[in-house]
């Protein structure tokens, strides 16, 4: 029997968030997190809320803070996290917490939405689409793919500490897959948006979101790429 | 809201290019001043050192180094943990008051290694 330890807060009725502990009955086989969650909620307790969708680790609405490290409940085997029997579930950290695992995201959304992440260009749009180079187009890969569950900002003290002013890996990947898109025209707006103390520069590059991005992608690298730009365009 | 006003310049690239430069020439103090004491100089050679023009503009380089870089890393830890999201109300006053102790802690010693070197 897995011992299973869920975080339970129902503003409603509870003062203060607490543990809620559940056994579950795995029958030896390697689950993933999201499949005891499912278990939990279908034979224990029907209370327990949580986000989920496509359970195949594409549309991240699962994000969740498993045995302490951030992760898609959907696409993590219990036999990656789970240590002496023992299975912790907590919400995302750093967002306001709306009921049990669902977390308020509209810091993070914010925060996304201050990039422009859509495409900027002013000329007259081609009858089919705008095309680029196969090598431009290369440019792109390990930017595009975030599914913005959110799992590395939540995993920054960066983000942290100054929700509302540094954009956070996920904002900031997507700041630089647009800032690298040679469609893009809108490249020098976009770096004068970013050269405070607090949009990119937060960042200390201690690569906790390169940790946990369930994509295997690399932000500390594109924050990298922008602050190269930043500097070439002031040198 | 915490905001930039207190901030070294104001603006992310330049504190972030002068805290790595700042970095840079301390290492270079900070190892030279290293190497003299491992070879055992004494106090006639120490003076004799620190009264070389070459010298003073060096350690003056240093001491406007140290400010700058302290300032900009100070900075940026109390505008991470001395917040009105992490203290309350209390943020708002906490951290201008500390801010202002620190600036002129580091005034001081500014000024105070430019009375010994060139007083």
């Amino acid at each position: 029997m897995l011992q299973v330890s869920v975080y339970r807060f129902n503003p409603e009725t509870d003062a203060s968030p607490h543990m809620q502990e559940y056994r579950v009955d795995t029958a030896g086989k390697d689950l993933m997190v999201l499949d005891v969650l499912e278990m939990i909620k279908a034979d224990h307790d029907a209370t327990v809320t949580y986000r989920r969708s496509c359970r195949e680790g594409v549309c991240g609405s699962d994000g969740l803070n498993i045995n302490g490290r951030n992760g898609l409940a959907c696409i993590t085997p219990l036999s990656e996290t789970v240590k002496k029997n023992k299975l912790v579930i907590r919400p995302l950290p750093g967002l306001p917490v709306v009921r049990d695992l669902v977390v308020d995201m509209s810091l993070f959304y914010a925060q996304y939405e201050k990039i422009e992440p859509y495409l900027q260009n002013s000329t007259p749009a081609p009858a089919i689409e705008r095309l680029q180079t196969p090598e431009d187009r290369a440019k792109l890969d390990g930017l595009y793919e975030c599914i913005l569950c959110a799992c590395c900002s939540t995993s920054c003290p960066s983000f942290w500490w100054n929700p509302d002013r540094f954009i956070g890996p996920a904002g900031l990947l997507q700041a630089y897959r647009f800032l690298a898109d040679s469609r893009d025209q809108a490249t020098e707006e976009r770096l004068s948006k970013l050269d405070d103390p607090f949009s990119v520069f937060r960042c200390h590059g201690i690569q906790n979101c390169v940790n946990v991005c369930p994509k295997g992608l690399n932000p500390t690298r594109a924050i990298g790429h922008i602050r190269s730009m930043l500097l070439s365009r002031a040198a | 809201m915490v905001t930039q006003v207190t901030s070294f310049s104001r603006n992310g690239l330049s504190d972030w290019l002068i805290q790595r430069v700042s970095s840079l020439i301390l290492l270079a103090y900070f190892l030279f001043i290293g190497f003299q004491i491992a070879s055992g100089i004494d106090y006639t050679s120490w003076r004799a050192l620190h009264d070389t023009t070459a010298m003073k503009v060096f350690t003056l380089l240093a001491i406007g180094a140290y400010v700058s870089h302290a300032w900009i890393g100070l900075w940026t830890v109390f505008t991470d943990y001395l917040t009105e999201y992490m203290l309350g109300k209390m943020g708002n006053v906490v951290r201008p008051v500390v801010q202002i102790g620190v600036v002129l802690l580091l005034a001081v010693y500014a000024i105070w290694v430019i009375q010994v070197i060139w007083g």
